[in-house]
């Protein structure tokens, strides 16, 4: 789906609006309420929200009639004096109790949501998502699917962000890796971040659960449907956080067999042999695939950076000096800056080649390269 | 001391040889006079509520569309957190200040506030600190891009606007501290003979309670910064795991300060509603007693519910409960000021000029942004609700519907009395409409983006939320045209008009409404006394 210029666009405000107000689908233009629901809990939240929305709604009448009512009633007119009442307890008292009591009512079926949704004991799954700045981890650490682990960034190209191709349907809410789940089983959401603090947010299925760095915390769903599900980051991470989302694939539990059983034998085919010797030529194709998923959001793909924030690694002292001071830097990050440590998030292998890539790519001539052996010697 | 006959307003006859007072310039820098100083305050907050309201529009332009057309994602981060502490600390704290620099010594019969010297040096350290927080978007690396939240990590990463953020907050906060200090003193030992602390008009009580709000809670806020400072700088590690620390103490720390901070904001809002209410409605306010209890039930509550800005940080349910319930319970006496306000009117005799347009639109439009506080307050609602676009349209419906509305209430109500001159009814009441249609096009839309799923502080969005996005961004750009509108009704209200006399309003009660309009530069300097 193209957008439309913006002339058409407007002329459809009125339609669209009135389609809106009848349409509940999940990811509609217009959208007036949540998305629809795919747990059970979900849609507790909804009727939770939509009882509410009604109490203040007769609220709202209630008040704001007697205001206009008195906004029309007692304006001034000639030989019509102002009463001079000014007090009057029993009234106080009663709008004291009765939005006492209102409240009252209005928070026990929340208590019971709530209990609700922090309960992730007797998980089928458990999954540990970790927030990067600006991706997502993937570990599926127990239940079935266990020990798979990838990771999953946007893969909207920057092109359609750019304004340069038309935006493609789920602009913005596409990864290259989806998260997969079985459908109707409870999967419990371990969050943890690398860096700063992230948020694993799905809509759907009304989960939100902050990942703070240095400590995990938790959150479950259990989706009663099939589909595709998607979420954002919902915590400021810096400069991509809007680029950072969350995809669910909520499959049939024949369907996840399979996936689980693909992503195993693909897990052993891209494990690279530790005692392969490398030539250079194979360093920088498959370093310079490493840069652009994890380097060329801030060091840009020309190696330009964006200084100071992000330096240029074209003609960079460290990226032209000794191979372990630009080692120790790819791998341990810089403590106080945004140049994350990538020993966490990349192989022996992957972090060998980007650094021959760096060394040789762009003006950069140094000629030199790494094996993997030596990352995995200086890792401590 | 001259004991010469006095005016009727308390002025001495024969001290208006101000020789011995400079002109010009340094009139304005050296001096202690509450007028001047309120007026100082009063010009600098709309200065700095056009420059964040730049921000705004800059941002909003940027969210027209999907893509990204006008600004880098660091960039507009940087727009939104300038934006937010601007207009927090820039804008509407500083301007009820101003209105209580004005009014106080006014209203209570004093004859200027009680610490002169120290009212000075409140305003002048604002013009600097302003310059560090608007400057640090030229600095290498830009200004601190982390919401004006300032949660670490993230804040540690930043690069040295984030120093010259935290330096202004400073600034920031010492000044408010010595306004509070100031305002205290005078309410509670300047009053004139017989205005007991019952007797005083409602506008002060709210000031009153608001100081010690700002003294109790603009210390933390200044240790949660100094944290990061630290942390940035030298080595200490109170919000990173890796030593030892937690990047939750921040946002506990900060919530405890920020939450009371909202109520600093309207409470004295709510002062200058009751009054311009009471006035337009051509009678007393409705249960007086209960509107200070109320307000002083509201100020010690504010203390005890911050992490509900924090329920998905991962706090034990039992916690999640807890500040749920004490939440809930601050709607209680909010609803009663309300409902008070309401009584106010019933049965009066109502007149709709300027002041009290935009104190009705108050009451309309914050019990709005009320009731999607409550509905932020259920914990198991909110998880679909926080940082979203949700939570931008409440506390913007409380914070501008809400604190700014008021502002302009009282900015309206006192303008005679300022100037000596009425302002153009028909240009109030049409900058009145403006900015109540343009606020809404802007924020009502914005609850359905929450609701849909929105993030907030994102530069670029996934295409369904494209057309609320347009709605918004038209509402911003006329919101905005309609303020330079105020400009102009101010400042031809400065340069001339129909002459106010001294109680322009036919309902107005108050001290204030004794003195000449325009007030002379002294008043009150011998005190009246209140029956």
């Amino acid at each position: 789906m193209t957008r439309e210029t913006r002339g058409v666009g407007m002329s459809r405000l009125i339609g669209g609006l009135v389609l809106a107000l009848l349409a509940t689908t999940s990811q509609a233009a217009y959208q007036l309420n949540f998305q629809e629901p795919a747990t059970k809990l979900a849609r507790e939240v909804y009727d939770l929200h939509m009882m509410m929305m009604y109490i203040c709604g007769v609220i709202f009448v209630g008040v704001f009639g007697v205001m206009f009512y008195s906004v029309f009633k007692h304006r001034k007119t000639p030989g019509q004096a102002a009463a001079t009442f000014h007090e009057n307890t029993t009234v106080e008292i009663l709008w004291t109790v009765i939005p006492t009591i209102i409240l009252l009512v209005m928070v026990w079926p929340v208590t019971k949501a709530l209990i609700a949704m922090r309960d992730s004991t007797s998980a089928d799954i458990t999954i540990k998502a970790t927030g990067y700045q600006w991706k997502w981890g993937y570990d599926y650490v127990k239940g079935e699917g266990e020990g798979i682990k990838f990771k999953s960034a946007l893969s909207t190209p920057r092109d359609q962000i750019e304004g340069r191709a038309p935006k493609g349907e789920h602009y913005l809410l596409e990864v290259d890796n989806h998260l997969v789940v079985p459908v109707g089983k409870k999967v419990r959401i371990l969050t943890t971040a690398e860096d700063v603090i992230h948020s694993w947010f799905v809509p759907a299925f009304a989960v939100k659960q902050d990942a703070v760095p240095g400590f995990i915390r938790d959150t479950s769903f259990r989706a009663d449907r099939e589909g595709t599900f998607r979420g954002q980051c919902a915590e400021l991470c810096g400069k991509d956080h809007g680029f950072m989302p969350i995809v669910v694939d909520v499959v049939s539990a024949e369907k996840y067999s399979a996936w689980v059983a693909e992503q195993k034998t693909k897990m052993a085919a891209v494990a690279d042999d530790p005692s392969k010797v490398w030539t250079l030529d194979e360093l920088k194709t498959r370093g310079e695939s490493v840069y652009t998923q994890n380097c060329a959001a801030c060091h840009q793909p020309t190696g330009k950076g964006l200084p100071p924030a992000f330096p240029a690694l074209d003609g960079s002292k460290i990226a032209t000096g000794p191979k372990d001071a630009h080692l120790d830097i790819v791998l341990n990050g810089k403590p106080g800056t945004a140049m994350a440590a990538f020993g966490k998030q990349l192989s022996d292998a992957e972090i060998a080649a980007v650094v021959t890539y760096e060394r040789n790519a762009w003006g950069n001539k140094v000629g030199d390269m790494m094996q993997p052996a030596e990352v995995k010697a200086a890792r401590k | 001391m001259n004991t010469a006959a006095t005016t009727a307003n308390g002025h001495i006859a024969g001290h208006d040889d101000h020789a011995h007072h400079p002109k010009g310039l340094m009139r304005w820098v050296t001096t202690t006079n509450h007028k001047d100083i309120g007026t100082m305050y009063l010009w600098f907050s709309f200065a700095m509520f056009l420059v964040g309201g730049c921000m705004a529009l800059t941002i909003r332009a940027e969210l027209f569309q999907p893509g990204l057309q006008i600004l880098e994602p660091e960039r507009f981060n940087q727009m939104t957190t300038l934006h937010g502490l601007i207009m927090v600390f820039g804008a509407i704290m500083p301007a009820f200040v101003g209105f209580a620099n004005w009014m106080l010594p006014l209203q209570i019969g004093a004859s200027d506030m009680a610490f002169g010297r120290m009212n000075n040096m409140s305003f002048w350290m604002l013009p600097p600190a302003a310059l560090l927080l608007t400057t640090s978007l030229f600095v290498p690396g830009g200004a601190a891009a982390a919401g004006w939240t300032l949660y670490p990590p993230l804040t540690i990463q930043q690069g040295m606007g984030m120093d010259m953020a935290i330096f202004a907050v400073h600034i920031l906060g010492i000044s408010s501290i010595m306004g509070s200090i100031n305002i205290i003193t005078t309410i509670l030992n300047l009053r004139a003979p017989g205005m007991t602390l019952m007797k005083m008009p409602l506008f002060c009580w709210t000031w009153l309670i608001t100081a010690y709000l700002i003294i109790a809670v603009m210390p933390v806020l200044a240790g949660a910064v100094t944290m990061t400072l630290t942390d940035r700088h030298f080595g200490t590690s109170f919000f990173s795991a890796a030593g030892g620390g937690d990047p939750v103490l921040f946002q506990h720390i900060f919530w405890f300060f920020g939450h009371p901070e909202v109520y600093i904001v309207i409470i004295p809002g709510f002062g200058v509603i009751s009054q311009v209410i009471s006035t337009f409605s051509r009678k007393p306010l409705f249960g007086y007693a209960s509107m200070v209890y109320a307000v002083a039930a509201i100020a010690i509550l504010s203390f005890t519910v911050w992490a509900h800005h924090m329920y998905t940080v991962g706090m034990p349910i039992t916690a999640q409960l807890y500040f749920m319930y004490a939440t809930m319970f601050i709607a209680v006496p909010t609803g009663v000021k309300i409902f008070n306000w309401t009584a106010t009117m019933w049965r009066g005799s109502l007149s709709f000029e300027t002041p009290m347009l935009f104190a009705i639109g108050f009451i309309f439009l914050f019990t709005m942004g009320g009731f999607s506080g409550l509905v932020l307050a259920m914990a198991a609602v909110d998880v679909q609700m926080q940082d979203t676009y949700y939570v931008v349209a409440h506390f913007h419906y409380t914070m501008v519907a809400g604190a700014l509305f008021s502002a302009f209430a009282g900015a309206y109500y006192w303008l005679p009395k300022w100037t000596g001159h009425m302002y153009n009814e028909k240009l109030g009441q049409l900058h009145f409409w403006l900015s109540f249609i343009f606020f809404n096009m802007i924020f009502f839309v914005q609850h359905f983006l929450g609701l849909a799923g929105m993030p907030r502080r994102i530069p670029d969005y996934a295409l369904q939320f494209t057309e609320f996005n347009q709605i918004s961004t038209i509402g911003a750009f006329g919101f905005g045209l309609s303020q330079l509108l105020f400009l102009y009704i101010v400042i031809t209200c400065i340069k001339g008009g129909e002459k106010a006399p001294a109680k322009p309003w036919e309902g107005a009660e108050g001290l204030e409404w004794d003195v000449p309009s325009p007030a002379p530069h002294h008043t009150w300097e011998v005190q009246p006394i209140v029956k």
